[in-house]
């Protein structure tokens, strides 16, 4: 035994005598926390979520050293950080940048879990605390769209909160609580400023600790959909699972690498995205006086905000809205297919999710738009489409003649 | 160093093009490129010249320094207190305007707005102030006697007519329920600009494109005075991250070669 082994054996007692759970804890979810060997580039989106999440901390730390979240100096503040906070630029574009990639590969993430069957039984459990995760940070993210202040912050924040008007009562009452005020004002930019840099992030991390934790006490699943712990080693290994660590980190390092190369090149050559990701009006002050000619949220709400204006009455238009995101929960419940994988699926589920996901994106692309008569209809038809796709999905997900689903992972996958 | 950005301009352009389809679905009228390049630091500075000459009376850039300015155009201290500050002002300061916003709602209806951003704040970016700034033309209708092809009913009347002479705008009948490419003048259809003999400028042509270009260019900055340095710091950021992205595929396929 050399020095350095007997210092890092002994550093190793030390720590074990003092809090003996560590290492076993370490031990199952990394060095004996068995993954199937199988996964393919759709299981990258997780860990990246995670790197976007934390880099969204890390800036957001930042800019709050910088940023003034109030309605006079707001706007101010961030051009500031822009000109004159040394960096500040690179900081605001990553904070920026960011936000509009958490949603490129939560979206993703989200596709992953239904083309493969990942929400269905024993991950009830870790699809709905997915989907809570994807709830608080569709919340986040408005409320940080709001913070710099900019046309679009002010007038988006005015539509979003007088949509809670519709709630039949309390709906007045219930947009002044929100707001602090008559008007989206001083008082509404800074409790949001407070819910969107310490209330809301809490929240994620949690969730996303549990949503963690209930995926490793099931083990996960892969682009088969096949159980790999029905078939173990003497050791009780599954014979067609790795270690987490070494073999996947090094596999996310690399997927971290080239999703890092991507949003680099976003940052520092098109940090706007063709005002995408940073809109033009949001570059003009908030002027409550001046209503921008068309207002609308930026890309990652606008397949919901397509339903919302697919609907002529306001109540029912906010409801869908938001039938739209809660009915993403049931999904566990209303899939009644035998196989989890879209491999061993009949050719009507794979018509119809393929069916889903472009009617997913043509709506995205429908709430960017002003809304002529034939896009409101498209909007209409699609979303009908989208409520029907879950809606009678107990009925068509158990029709059909499944393939049937070997007991080990195929080679050369 | 040219090499590699100009490969990394061209991938911008091409994610430019296909994120496009959003910002180019305005109908608006067509516009001239300005031909920014933030790189040429003479063309920043007769830009900034111009400004301070020209638009600076009026137009405050209340997010953009002296200092910055100095620095990132490559001025010294005294050139810019010398030449290019209003008296009074200091180095350190916002470049503010003198006018009172009370006087100048009397002169022209409201205050000039603030053009630190008017670079950033629409789909067509700096080559709208270039087209702006090429596009004013005689009207008497108008309090000030000027008109804007780009900015129908703009307020500002045109500052630079010594330099460009006046404008005339040549028009066309609009076609039944048609759009007009290059803007409309009293319901016709735009097709150029005529300069009478009587009313030409100082400068020819060509040489108030080059005003124009100058004072867009600087524009274009002053709206993120880091871009230059942005894309510079990014072609050594992007091969630092695509060369670790390299290292980590060979060391996964190092640590994958036993799983079959």
């Amino acid at each position: 035994m050399n020095a350095i082994e007997r210092v890092v054996n002994n550093a190793t007692d030390w720590f074990n005598q003092r809090a003996p759970g560590f290492l076993p804890f370490y031990r199952k979810h990394m060095t004996e926390y068995y993954a199937p060997k199988n996964f393919n580039f759709l299981y990258y989106f997780g860990v990246l979520a995670m790197v976007v999440l934390v880099n969204q901390i890390v800036t957001g730390i930042f800019l709050t050293m910088h940023y003034k979240p109030s309605a006079m100096e707001a706007f101010a503040s961030v051009e500031y950080i822009m000109r004159d906070v040394a960096g500040g630029w690179i900081i605001r574009y990553m904070h920026s940048t960011g936000a509009s990639l958490f949603f490129v590969v939560v979206y993703l993430h989200m596709f992953r879990g239904l083309i493969y069957g990942s929400y269905q039984k024993p991950r009830e459990l870790v699809w709905v605390l997915g989907m809570l995760i994807f709830l608080v940070l569709m919340a986040e993210a408005f409320l940080g769209y709001v913070l710099p202040w900019g046309q679009m912050s002010y007038w988006g924040a005015q539509v979003i909160i007088n949509l809670f008007g519709a709630v039949p009562v309390i709906g007045p009452e219930l947009t002044e609580w929100i707001r602090g005020d008559y008007l989206v004002s001083d008082a509404t930019l800074n409790r949001f400023f407070a819910l969107h840099v310490i209330a809301l992030p809490l929240v994620i991390l949690l969730l996303v600790v549990l949503h963690l934790g209930a995926l490793h006490e099931v083990g996960s699943n892969n682009p088969e959909g096949i159980d790999i712990k029905k078939v173990k080693d003497e050791k009780g290994k599954p014979l067609d699972g790795i270690p987490f660590h070494p073999y996947y980190t090094v596999h996310d390092l690399f997927g971290i690498g080239f999703f890092l190369t991507v949003a680099a090149f976003i940052l520092f050559f098109v940090p706007t995205f063709g005002g995408l990701f940073l809109e033009y009006d949001n570059f003009i002050p908030a002027d409550p006086m001046v209503t921008p000619a068309h207002i609308k949220p930026v890309w990652y709400f606008t397949p919901f905000y397509a339903m919302l204006r697919a609907v002529p009455d306001k109540l029912f238009g906010v409801l869908t809205m938001g039938g739209a995101v809660i009915i993403l929960f049931g999904l566990p419940w209303f899939d009644r297919c035998k196989v989890k994988s879209i491999r061993y699926r009949p050719m009507l589920h794979k018509v119809l999710i393929a069916l889903f996901a472009v009617a997913f994106v043509v709506l995205a692309y429908l709430g960017m738009q002003a809304g002529s008569p034939v896009q409101t209809l498209t909007a209409r038809i699609l979303t009908v489409f989208y409520f029907a796709f879950f809606l009678t999905m107990p009925i068509w997900s158990a029709m059909g003649q499944t393939k049937d689903v070997p007991a080990r992972i195929p080679d050369h996958d | 160093m040219t090499k590699p950005v100009s490969f990394f301009r061209g991938l911008m352009a091409a994610a430019v093009l296909l994120s496009g389809s959003v910002s180019a679905a305005g109908g608006g009228i067509e516009m001239e490129s300005a031909q920014v390049d933030l790189g040429n630091k003479g063309s920043l500075q007769r830009g900034a010249a111009l400004y301070m000459n020209y638009c600076a009376a009026c137009h405050s850039l209340g997010y953009q320094r002296y200092s910055r300015m100095a620095e990132d155009i490559g001025l010294t201290e005294e050139q810019v207190t010398k030449h290019l500050m209003p008296e009074g002002a200091k180095f350190g300061e916002p470049m503010n305007t003198g006018m009172d916003p009370k006087q100048a709602t009397a002169w022209f209806g409201k205050p000039p707005p603030d053009l630190s951003l008017i670079a950033r704040r629409k789909a067509e970016g700096a080559d709208w102030v270039y087209n702006y700034l090429k596009s004013f033309y005689v009207d008497e209708s108008r309090p000030m006697g000027w008109n804007n092809t780009v900015f129908p009913g703009a307020s500002m009347p045109h500052v630079l007519w010594e330099l460009q002479g006046s404008q005339h705008p040549l028009t066309e009948p609009k076609p039944e329920g048609g759009h007009c490419p290059k803007g409309e003048v009293n319901g016709q259809c735009l097709t150029g600009f005529s300069i009478p003999e009587h009313k030409k400028g100082s400068l020819s042509a060509e040489e108030y494109d080059q005003v124009a270009r100058d004072i867009t260019t600087f524009l274009a900055y002053v709206g993120e005075p880091a871009a230059a340095k942005r894309e510079s710091i990014g072609v050594w950021a992007v091969l630092f991250l695509a060369f670790f992205t390299l290292l980590a595929y060979f060391l996964n396929k190092e640590y994958w070669r036993d799983i079959h």
